[in-house]
This record gives structure tokens, C-alpha cells and sequence, in this order.
């Protein structure tokens, strides 16, 4: 079986969760022997591990007719395409588009980030789809997230096979419940068009279900999982240059992950006791706010900012901490409190987190509910046993939710809407 | 090929039934016997207490919850249970009969918030056809850790039994028939002669469980097994739908027990006494199916004994070692259900080193509570047990994960702790203070006796 993917992050390049979530699932479903994955992105940048499955690159997808010679293409692909597979695809050109504005290869420029002008980069996004899916060769069409809907329904349209659409989150998740109509009807649009919804957690597929009307039947929950972490991260050495305990919120300081329960939680925790400190690394719009609130609770000289974290810092950090919490107020899936625990951190989590649905042996908490978050960080740093038992238990139950299994249940998925 | 094939109907029976070798004064004792046992808790359940709570709040209890509880237990399972078993006895003559294990925490709650029960159970008692057993009094796990603390609490339970319904308990049975060898000498140790525990599989094997067995290390101690399969049939599957002999009906549930083994003759019954009205609701039929057992176990000449007469009508049939301890919950029959994680066993521990040092304290408070924080249930709600014993658990549990249940109790524990310590010094180790208080008390007591002294001298010189 083949699958065309779109998606619009892949490691090592990636800004959020999508990317990680796409590199995860797709390589755990290349565990499959008869499955082939050709993953379209806007703009690969030529250091993507390509060794499981064929990267294609919308910006190096023609969409007007240019000639051009194979030395030129080689010089200016690298490793990214063949100019074979550039005049394959340039055989595929449906449409008169010399009114877009194209390079010299006739090729639309992306960005492949998330621009102010981000509505149109989707719309050449899926304009390019429509060449790919003429000349590609495949059986289902999966799309991840919203800014590949559209490209889904157009490879549908032209190719006549099944479409499966993953919701990685909804509009409704990114905004506290103030949706933006535009994303919102690209949402539903696409979601009306798929033959299946795969969703990240029930969580988001109740969202599916009763704010997109979707039926219940065509709309299944694939939870992600989590890629063993590698020997050097694993080989990163704690840092410990003070006694006290470390609690570590990691992620973007933004509405939607509640960043200021956890601040009031931190200075309940202070009331009691001295010896903890804690961080607030990422960056976000309200990053300037929550310092102001850290001072007007008069906890500053306990409570730090790390700014944005990259690559090995993030476990740096994770492997200096006592505790990781993540009081999302709503949260689709929420990876980070799986890494954390694979690198043996206790979590706290929210109840309102998709991952809260299939972890054990985490706290859980209401992301409102601040006194029973500083309950549990005062747990934690105050009972050996509960540390123990979380960091081991955590770590041997993350260890056992594999992104095989998860590519597993979408292969099921792929089989029942291709009729097998 | 056919070397073994029995060679008559006689000997076939011999061959199937090699206790019958063993079972002395068969002839005479030709009668079945259903020994019921119910056993009634209720621990005093923690409120919500957050770390900011220690060292400021030193009432632990949910007062809501457990009231509420309590009394919805009492107006479902507990007052009409025992009107059934009143009626029943009076109906009878006295031929029905059952035994009683409450512990002493529910006591405390009932004479609280449902004195109406302990009235009932006086009733009951007057009758003389119950029985009520011995325990620690706390319902707790001391008997496993602090055998000091394991005679006071059995002392004390003991008095308020008798205290109430006017006889001393002579049989024991400990917190959620835990047992093992050396449990047993202990027990012996403070004077009774019967325990009841678990029929555990995996220490019975092939024996039965229908006999009377004597300790392996104290061969005056006699032990009644819980028949698992006949008492699970009317706790767990007697509504249930899914199970292939439903309904449970007494016809059937005697017939069954007439066609065990006839030398077998006893058929212990122990089971929670919220089964009545709670665990099976009313509308199950459960309290006919009770009242409909002593006709139908007449037809058959079943009687009905309490432990106690079982212990002294039958003879044990062979001694049982028990070397590690076993109980009645979850599917292991250990102590996993209490003492199966890491956090558990914290807790537990934590608990348990204040022992030596509550003991030294006068304080009524301190005492009570440290009564109401041995409860076996809290440990039980801090298990981190998954499947069908998992839902048990949660069940029963008032938190909703077995963390929180942990960082409750560690935060009641916290509190608890500095209240002990600071009753005296902890700079003053066990030993030390010991001595001082000996040395105070026999102060006193010098003092006292010198001042009587004083008095009678005084009173003489005044004479003359």
C-alpha cells in the first residue's frame, strides 16, 4: 500500500508538536513492510531523514512550465530531488498559473513556517498538491492538520482515493473557544471531505464531533506516542549546582497552556516551603505578564525565565527537574510530559490534556485547580516515596507506548477506508 | 494400562477422598454445619487536607462523607439485615445462628451517627444466637509491624464488645483475615484458641477448606476457612446476570452444599454485611434468599453454628502451615492490596515508627487519632493496581487516583507527627524518655502514698 502525506513540519526543522508527531507516526509506520510513505512538506531543507520514507517539497514542485537543465537542478536541490522527479512532475502541470508569482525553476516559494500571510502559502500549497497527486502513484491520501486540508480534498478530487485527515488540534484548542471563522470553515471543510478523522485524543474528538458536526462513526482517537529518547540525550548529566528542588514548566507561554496557575501554584508552594525553585522555560505573548505576576506574588527571587529552549537544552533542563507540570487549559494530545517521563521527571499534568488519557502514573490535576497543583508539587518534593514511584513507574509505563502501535491503528484505518 | 482403575464403587470413593483417613469419629458426626461470619467497617475517611493545612488544622475527617455514608449503609444494609436475622432467629427457635466481627472504628461511627444499629445488635445479642469476634481496633495492619500496639488494639476492641453487648469475644479475626503461622502464636499468645481466615488456593492446593484445621506451629489453635467459592456466590455473583447459574436461589445455594462431600462438614460463610442491601440491593432479592435458607437447610438437616461451637463440636482434622501471610482481597489473597507499592509501604512505615512514642502520650486526641489513621483502607485506596481488582479499589476509594489518596494521607501524617513530637523533646530518644516517665509515674505514686500516709498518722494523732 501507498499513502501520500501531507503535512507541513519535519524534523530536525520544527516550531511545535505537528512535526514531531509526524516524523513519530511515520516512522513507526514504516515498520510496516508493504507500506510506502511519500510525505509532502512546503520546505525541506535537505537534512531530513529521508531513509524510511521519500520527503517531497512543495517549493520544488513546478507549477509553470520552465526549461531547465539537469546541471541547474542538481546544483540546486542538493540531495532534496532528482531532476528526473522534477521533469515527472513538471509533466504534471494541470493549470495556466504564470499569474502566481514563480522562481526560475517555476517553482512557488514557501516559507514553511507559519507567516502573517499564512492563508495564501496554503492555498500554493495545495495548488502544488494538485500536481503531486497527478503524477504520484498511491492508495490513500492522509493530511495532517489543518493547513494540509486543503490539499487533501484537492488530491482527492483529482485521484478519486480515500481521504483520512489527522487532527492534531482543533481551532477550538488554540483559542480558548474564540475560533477564527477562516480557520475554522478550512477546518470543517476538510473534516466534511475525509472519508475518516483520525484525532489525538478523545478530547479533541468530542470537539470533533459536537463543534464540526461530525459522525461519531467516521471520527476515530489514535493517540500518539512517544520516540525512544537517544543515547545522547540519555548520556546529558543532570545539573545540580544548588540543594533545592527544581519544578519546571516547558513549553510556550501562551494562553492556552495556562502558564499563570502556575505561577499562583508556585507561590502556595513558597508559603510553606523554601527550598524549591521554579521555571518557566519557552517564549509566548504573555511571557511579560507572567514575570509581572512572579513579582506581584513576591516570588521573583524563586521563580525564573529561561526563554525559548532548543533541541539538547530541552532536556538539559528536563533532567535538572524534580517535577514537570503542564497545566494546559486545553491541551489535544501534549507530548513533553511523555518526554519528560522517559527521562524519569515526575509529572503533573491537566485532566483537560488528551495525554491524560492514557497515562497512569502521572498526577492529574484541573489546570484551575491551584491548590491541588501545589498539593502535588509539595507531594513530590516533600515524599521520597512519591518521587520514586513516579519517576520509575512513569518511565516503565512511557517506555511501552510506541509510535509502532499507533501506526499500526492508522494502517487499520487506511485498510477499512481503501475497502480491504 | 489400567493399572490404576479402581476396582469397585467403594473403593473409588476411598480413592477420591483421602481426608476421609484422617477424620476421626466419622460415624458420629454425621451433620453439615453453615458457619456465616459478616464483617462490618467503616473507616474514618480523611477530608481533603492540602500541605498548607499542616501545623494549623488538626481535625483530619471528612464528617460529611462519613455520616453520609455511614447512614446510607445503615438504612440500606445494616438495619434491615439485622431485622432479617431477628426475625429469622426468633422464626427458627434459635436454630439460626451467625457471628459478627465490627470493628471498632464503625462502632465509634455508629454510636455517632446511627446509634439505632448498635441497638439492633444489642438485640441480636440478647438472643444468644450471635457471636461477636475479636479484632484490632482500628481494622488495621498493626498485627503485621507493632505487636505492642497489635495487644492494645485488640484489648481495647475487646472491652468496647463487651462493654456493649456483654460478652467477651473468644474468637479472633484479624483485619481482612490476614494470617499467618507466626500471626497465630501471637494471637494464641493473647489467649484464644479459634481464628478464622482465607481459604487461600494457593495454601489449601487440593485440601478443602470444609474442615477445622489446627496451626501448624500451636496445635491448640484452631482454624476456620472461608469457603471462597459459596461465600463469593452470594457477595459478588448473586445478581449477576452474566453468571451462568443465575439466579442464585437458597433451593439451589443448600442443594449445593448438601452435595458437597459428605464427611465435609463444615461450610464457612464469611462475607462484608453490606452484601445485604448494599453490595446487592434489596431489590435483588437478597434478603429472601437469607431468610429462605434455614427451611430449606432443615429439609436437608444442615444446621446453622457459630465459630465458636464449630470449635468445640469438631475436631481439627490435620495441622496447617501457613508461612506467608494471606487475606480475602483481591485475587492474590496477600497483602498486596495494602502493602503492593512503594508508596504503600512509606506510608506505612512512616506510620509505624510513631508507635513506640504514642504509646508514651496521655493525650486522648493524639490517641484517637492515631486509632483513626492505622485504618487498613487508606492504605488500600494508595493502591496503584490495575484490572478487575483495580476497579475494587476504586470503588471503595473516596479519591480519585491513589496518588491523591497518598498525598492526602502523607499530609495528615505530617501534621500527626508534629503533634507527636511535640508532646516531648525528640532529642529524648524512646528509652530515655521511658525511664523519665517511669521515674515520674513511681514519683507520683510515692508521693501519694506518702500523703495517705500523712493522713492516716495525722487522723490517729488527732484520735489520741
Amino acid at each position: 500500500m501507498k499513502a501520500l502525506m501531507f503535512g507541513w513540519e519535519f524534523p530536525p526543522h520544527i516550531l511545535g508538536g505537528l512535526g514531531t508527531a509526524s516524523y513519530g507516526l511515520t516512522k513507526g509506520m514504516s515498520l510496516q513492510k508493504d507500506l510506502e510513505i511519500s510525505f509532502v512538506i512546503p520546505k525541506p531543507h535537505g537534512d531530513e531523514d529521508q531513509s524510511f520514507l521519500k520527503i517531497i517539497g512543495a517549493c520544488y514542485t513546478p507549477v509553470v512550465w520552465r526549461d531547465v537543465a539537469p546541471e541547474k537542478l542538481k546544483e540546486r536541490f542538493n540531495s532534496s530531488m532528482s531532476p528526473d522527479e522534477y521533469y515527472a512532475l513538471r509533466d504534471h502541470i494541470y493549470a495556466d498559473f504564470r499569474y502566481l508569482y514563480t522562481n526560475d525553476l517555476g517553482c512557488i516559494e514557501f516559507s514553511g513556517r507559519y507567516p502573517d500571510n499564512l492563508l495564501e502559502e496554503i492555498n500554493n500549497y495545495s495548488i502544488c498538491a494538485g500536481v503531486i497527486a497527478r503524477k504520484e502513484q498511491f492508495d490513500v491520501i492522509h493530511s495532517h492538520d489543518w493547513l494540509t486540508y486543503p490539499a487533501g480534498i484537492h488530491a482527492k478530487n483529482v485521484s478519486g482515493k480515500p481521504l483520512v485527515i489527522h487532527v492534531h488540534a482543533t481551532d477550538f484548542d488554540r483559542s480558548r473557544g474564540k475560533v477564527n471563522p477562516q480557520v475554522y470553515s478550512i477546518e470543517k471543510n476538510g473534516m466534511d471531505h475525509a472519508d475518516h478523522i483520525i484525532c489525538v485524543s478523545d478530547l479533541t474528538r468530542d470537539t470533533v464531533i459536537h463543534k464540526y458536526n461530525q459522525s461519531p462513526a467516521k471520527v476515530t482517537t489514535v493517540h500518539n506516542a512517544v520516540d525512544p529518547v537517544s543515547k545522547d540525550i540519555e548520556n546529558i548529566a543532570p545539573i545540580r549546582n544548588t540543594g533545592d528542588k527544581i519544578v519546571t514548566f516547558l513549553g510556550r507561554i501562551t494562553m492556552q497552556k495556562g502558564p499563570e496557575y502556575f505561577v499562583e501554584a508556585a507561590a502556595k508552594v513558597l508559603e510553606k516551603t523554601k527550598h524549591v525553585q521554579f521555571v518557566m522555560a519557552g517564549s509566548g505573548d504573555m511571557t511579560e505578564a507572567m514575570i509581572h505576576l512572579a513579582a506581584k506574588r513576591g516570588i521573583s527571587d524563586r521563580f525564573h525565565f529561561t526563554g525559548f529552549l532548543k533541541g539538547k537544552q530541552v532536556y538539559e533542563m528536563l533532567k535538572s527537574s524534580d517535577v514537570y507540570i503542564m497545566p494546559s487549559v486545553s491541551e489535544p494530545f501534549g507530548i513533553s510530559p511523555l518526554e519528560a517521563m522517559q527521562v524519569g521527571v515526575p509529572t503533573i499534568i491537566s485532566k483537560q490534556s488528551g495525554c491524560a488519557e492514557i497515562l497512569n502514573n502521572t498526577i492529574k490535576i484541573d489546570y484551575w485547580d491551584i491548590e491541588a497543583m501545589a498539593d502535588a508539587i509539595y507531594s513530590i518534593i516533600t515524599y521520597p516515596a512519591m518521587y520514586n514511584f513516579l519517576k520509575t513507574e512513569g518511565k516503565s509505563e512511557v517506555d511501552e507506548i510506541k509510535w509502532e502501535y499507533a501506526g499500526q491503528k492508522v494502517r487499520n484505518i487506511y485498510d477499512c477506508v481503501c475497502g480491504l | 494400562m489400567g493399572i490404576c482403575r479402581p476396582k469397585s464403587p467403594e473403593h473409588l470413593r476411598l480413592c477420591l477422598r483421602p481426608l476421609t483417613i484422617m477424620f476421626k469419629n466419622e460415624k458420629t458426626l454425621h451433620m453439615k454445619t453453615i458457619c456465616f461470619y459478616f464483617q462490618i467497617h467503616q473507616p474514618f475517611r480523611l477530608k481533603r487536607y492540602r500541605f498548607f493545612d499542616i501545623g494549623t488544622e488538626h481535625y483530619y475527617y471528612d464528617d460529611f462523607n462519613n455520616e453520609s455514608i455511614l447512614q446510607r449503609v445503615a438504612a440500606s444494609s445494616f438495619l434491615p439485615a439485622n431485622q432479617t436475622i431477628l426475625e429469622m432467629i426468633e422464626a427458627n427457635k434459635g436454630k439460626f445462628k451467625v457471628a459478627f466481627s465490627i470493628s471498632g472504628t464503625a462502632l465509634d461511627q455508629l454510636e455517632i451517627h446511627a446509634p439505632e444499629v448498635i441497638d439492633s445488635f444489642c438485640q441480636l445479642a440478647k438472643t444468644n444466637c450471635v457471636e461477636f469476634l475479636s479484632e484490632t481496633y482500628a481494622h488495621s495492619l498493626c498485627s503485621l509491624k507493632d505487636q505492642d500496639e497489635f495487644r492494645v488494639q485488640v484489648a481495647l476492641h475487646s472491652k468496647r464488645i463487651e462493654s456493649l453487648f456483654g460478652k467477651k469475644p473468644r474468637v479472633f479475626r484479624n483485619t481482612e483475615l490476614i494470617y499467618s503461622d507466626e500471626l497465630g502464636d501471637m494471637v494464641a499468645d493473647l489467649g484464644y484458641k479459634t481464628i478464622l481466615t482465607e481459604g487461600a488456593k494457593h495454601v489449601l492446593g487440593w485440601k478443602s477448606p470444609n474442615f477445622v484445621y489446627q496451626s501448624a506451629t500451636n496445635p491448640n489453635v484452631k482454624l476456620l476457612l472461608k469457603n471462597s467459592k459459596l461465600s463469593d456466590d452470594i457477595t459478588f455473583r448473586f445478581s449477576d446476570h452474566q453468571w451462568n447459574e443465575y439466579p442464585l436461589t437458597a433451593d439451589k445455594f443448600i442443594d449445593w452444599i448438601d452435595n458437597i462431600p459428605e464427611n465435609e462438614q463444615l461450610i464457612n460463610l464469611f462475607m462484608n454485611y453490606e452484601t445485604f442491601g448494599n453490595l446487592q440491593p434489596k431489590e435483588s432479592g437478597i434478603f429472601e434468599f437469607l431468610k429462605a435458607l434455614p427451611h430449606f437447610a432443615e429439609q436437608k438437616g444442615i444446621t446453622f453454628s457459630t465459630p465458636s461451637e464449630v470449635a468445640a463440636k469438631l475436631k481439627p482434622v490435620e495441622p496447617l502451615s501457613i508461612p506467608y501471610l494471606i487475606s480475602w482481597a483481591d485475587e492474590e489473597r496477600d497483602l498486596s492490596a495494602w502493602l503492593g507499592n512503594t508508596l504503600q509501604e512509606e506510608a506505612f512505615d512512616k506510620l509505624y515508627s510513631l508507635g513506640e512514642r504514642v504509646r508514651m502520650i496521655k493525650d486522648r486526641r493524639i490517641q484517637q487519632d492515631w486509632l483513626y489513621l492505622q485504618s487498613s483502607d487508606h492504605f488500600f485506596y494508595m493502591s496503584t493496581k490495575r484490572a478487575s481488582d483495580g476497579a475494587v479499589h476504586q470503588h471503595f476509594s473516596p479519591y480519585d487516583t491513589p496518588f491523591e489518596a497518598f498525598t492526602n494521607y502523607m499530609n495528615v501524617l505530617s501534621d500527626f507527627i508534629k503533634r507527636v513530637n511535640a508532646q516531648f523533646p525528640s532529642s529524648v530518644d524512646n528509652e530515655e524518655l521511658n525511664s523519665l516517665l517511669t521515674t515520674i509515674q513511681n514519683q507520683e505514686e510515692k508521693i501519694s502514698k506518702l500523703e495517705s500516709e500523712l493522713k492516716t498518722t495525722r487522723s490517729r494523732k488527732a484520735k489520741t
